[in-house]
């Protein structure tokens, strides 16, 4: 199967097909799908390569990123999504917030 | 010792007379009757923000936008002359719903170059001039000039699209808006591109939705499990003060002062905010937008956080020091739910950095949302067992009683102006 991150982030392709999203919608609905415990798996994994993915994209042109790059791009927001349950929360959704949503209909493309 | 000097009347409330200090009642928020009264005294006679131009790129652009509120379903557009309009959703014809995707309850968005009718096929231009007519034989004697699509007044000021649905407004917008909202021209709101938009429907009326935005003495309580203990202890401790407040009815202004996170050790902000190097006051690193207007932190506060502009009856232009803002709208849809959109919009990222420090700011954004819109309900729910009625206000509370001054004022105006009552 194609690798869906460049190869020098091959060790976070196991997180690859489940975060890899391109937009909030999915982004947030991946979160509330999962446990704390997968996110927390998730977190220790990426946040520990996040300086290096930073420092990978950012030699390149934000306009014109590769599908590989995209979906790096992409974990990283994936990573914000899940930073909130995992040092906060404890739990997926905000406590307290109950059946409310507020969702994202429009967003920067990347 | 309050931390920011008060007026010389004593607290910010009382330099506003007509506010008065004593305790409130919220009728106003919990009956389909008084929001009848709205409609026909607010929504119908204010000037309404409905979006920015960036949303009309083209000539031929569009977007419908339904404010229920006025009872009103409209189109705006760019026409050929590249100047906005907006005109009632509606045929000439038999009134069908003009311009409606799948399903005529949604709003939609596009380009065309002619409005067509999908009822007979009646055809109209991005001015709004009818310009055919199916079978126009079969009809009597009709002077196609005189049956264009009814116009809504659209005027446009700083890129934001404001209509009016009075038959003639009593102010243009420039007037209306004032010198304290007018003052903010020259900010670049046209360079912020990058928009992040949300929507909810929130149980609640829509007044008390923005005094939820209109004071932050809230934020260290309900907002506080959002940061790391320490910082969150020290800031329910110190509680929340703003060193200015400003009335130009009918609109209404809070700054704040600035928290410096990124000065602060990292027992005080979240690992996510320092990797990302964003939260929720915005990326750290501030952008450059040259010199600002005079309007903006019009009483120099240092260090300066944001400015709330709270613009009436239902709009909010919010500006961060760190160089980007947030509009919000709240859109009524009866006595106890409105439509609740927040945008949020930044300079177009350069690099993956400052896109993903973005990211953080907007998701952080979302976050503290939800905390507000599910308290919110829960107000609603209790104002409305009517067992309470007298409510206390601080003075960092100003701008909610403000805002429900300003409204009883416009319904008292009107009716008394069409002779409902004395």
């Amino acid at each position: 199967m194609k690798a869906l991150l460049p190869a020098e982030f091959a060790d976070l392709e196991p997180f690859a097909a489940q975060w890899c999203l391109p937009t909030e919608h999915e982004r947030y609905h991946a979160r509330l799908a999962s446990t704390t415990e997968e996110m927390q798996t998730f977190y220790d994994a990426v946040t520990p390569r996040a300086e290096a993915a930073m420092d990978y994209l950012d030699a390149l042109s934000l306009d014109s990123l590769p599908d590989e790059a995209t979906n790096l791009l992409y974990l990283l927001y994936s990573m914000i999504q899940a930073s909130f349950p995992v040092e906060l929360w404890r739990q997926p959704r905000v406590p307290d917030s109950g059946a409310t949503s507020f969702d994202c209909f429009v967003e920067p493309v990347p | 010792m309050p931390r920011f000097p008060k007026p010389p009347e004593g607290s910010w409330t009382e330099r506003y007379p007509n506010l008065g200090t004593g305790p409130v009642s919220y009728d106003d928020s919990i009956t389909p009757e008084y929001f009848e009264r709205e409609k026909e005294a607010v929504f119908k006679r204010a000037w309404l923000n409905v979006g920015r131009v960036e949303q009309l790129p083209r000539i031929g652009s569009y977007f419908t936008k339904d404010v229920r509120a006025a009872h009103a379903s409209i189109i705006v557009v760019r026409d050929r002359e590249r100047r906005v309009r907006a005109f009632h959703n509606m045929c000439r014809h038999r009134g069908n719903k003009l311009v409606w995707t799948d399903d005529p309850k949604n709003e939609s968005q596009g380009i065309c170059r002619q409005f067509a009718c999908k009822y007979h096929g009646w055809r109209y231009g991005l001015d709004g001039s009818l310009t055919y007519i199916q079978q126009e034989g079969e009809f009597f004697d009709v002077d196609k000039s005189q049956w264009g699509l009814a116009p809504v007044h659209c005027e446009v000021w700083a890129g934001f699209i404001f209509v009016n649905f009075a038959q003639e407004p009593t102010q243009s917008l420039r007037e209306f808006l004032g010198p304290m909202v007018t003052d903010l021209e020259g900010y670049p709101f046209e360079r912020m591109t990058s928009r992040f938009g949300y929507t909810t429907t929130v149980g609640a009326n829509w007044k008390l939705f923005m005094d939820a935005f209109a004071e932050f003495y809230h934020a260290p309580v309900l907002h506080g499990n959002q940061s790391p203990e320490k910082y969150s202890n020290a800031a329910r401790q110190a509680g929340f003060e703003a060193p200015h407040y400003q009335i130009e009815r009918p609109h209404r202004l809070v700054s704040t002062s600035g928290v410096r996170f990124w000065e602060m050790g990292p027992d005080m902000t979240k690992p996510m905010e320092r990797l990302t190097q964003g939260g929720l006051f915005g990326p750290w690193e501030p952008a450059d937008l040259g010199e600002l207007p005079k309007g903006v932190n019009p009483a120099k506060c240092d260090p300066w956080g944001l400015d709330s502009f709270q613009l009436f009856p239902n709009f909010v232009i919010l500006i961060w020091s760190q160089g980007w803002y947030l509009t919000y709208h709240y859109w009524p849809t009866s006595y106890n739910t409105h439509v609740f959109e927040g945008n949020v919009y930044f300079l177009p990222a350069k690099n993956a950095r400052e896109r993903v420090a973005q990211e953080m700011s907007a998701v952080t954004f979302k976050e503290f949302a939800l905390q507000d819109a599910n308290t919110l309900e829960a107000t609603q729910m209790m104002l409305e067992t009517r067992y309470v009625d007298r409510f206390l206000l601080n003075d960092q509370e100003i701008l909610c009683r403000a805002l429900h001054t300003e409204v009883r004022d416009w319904i008292d105006a009107h009716e008394v102006r069409e002779g409902v009552r004395r």
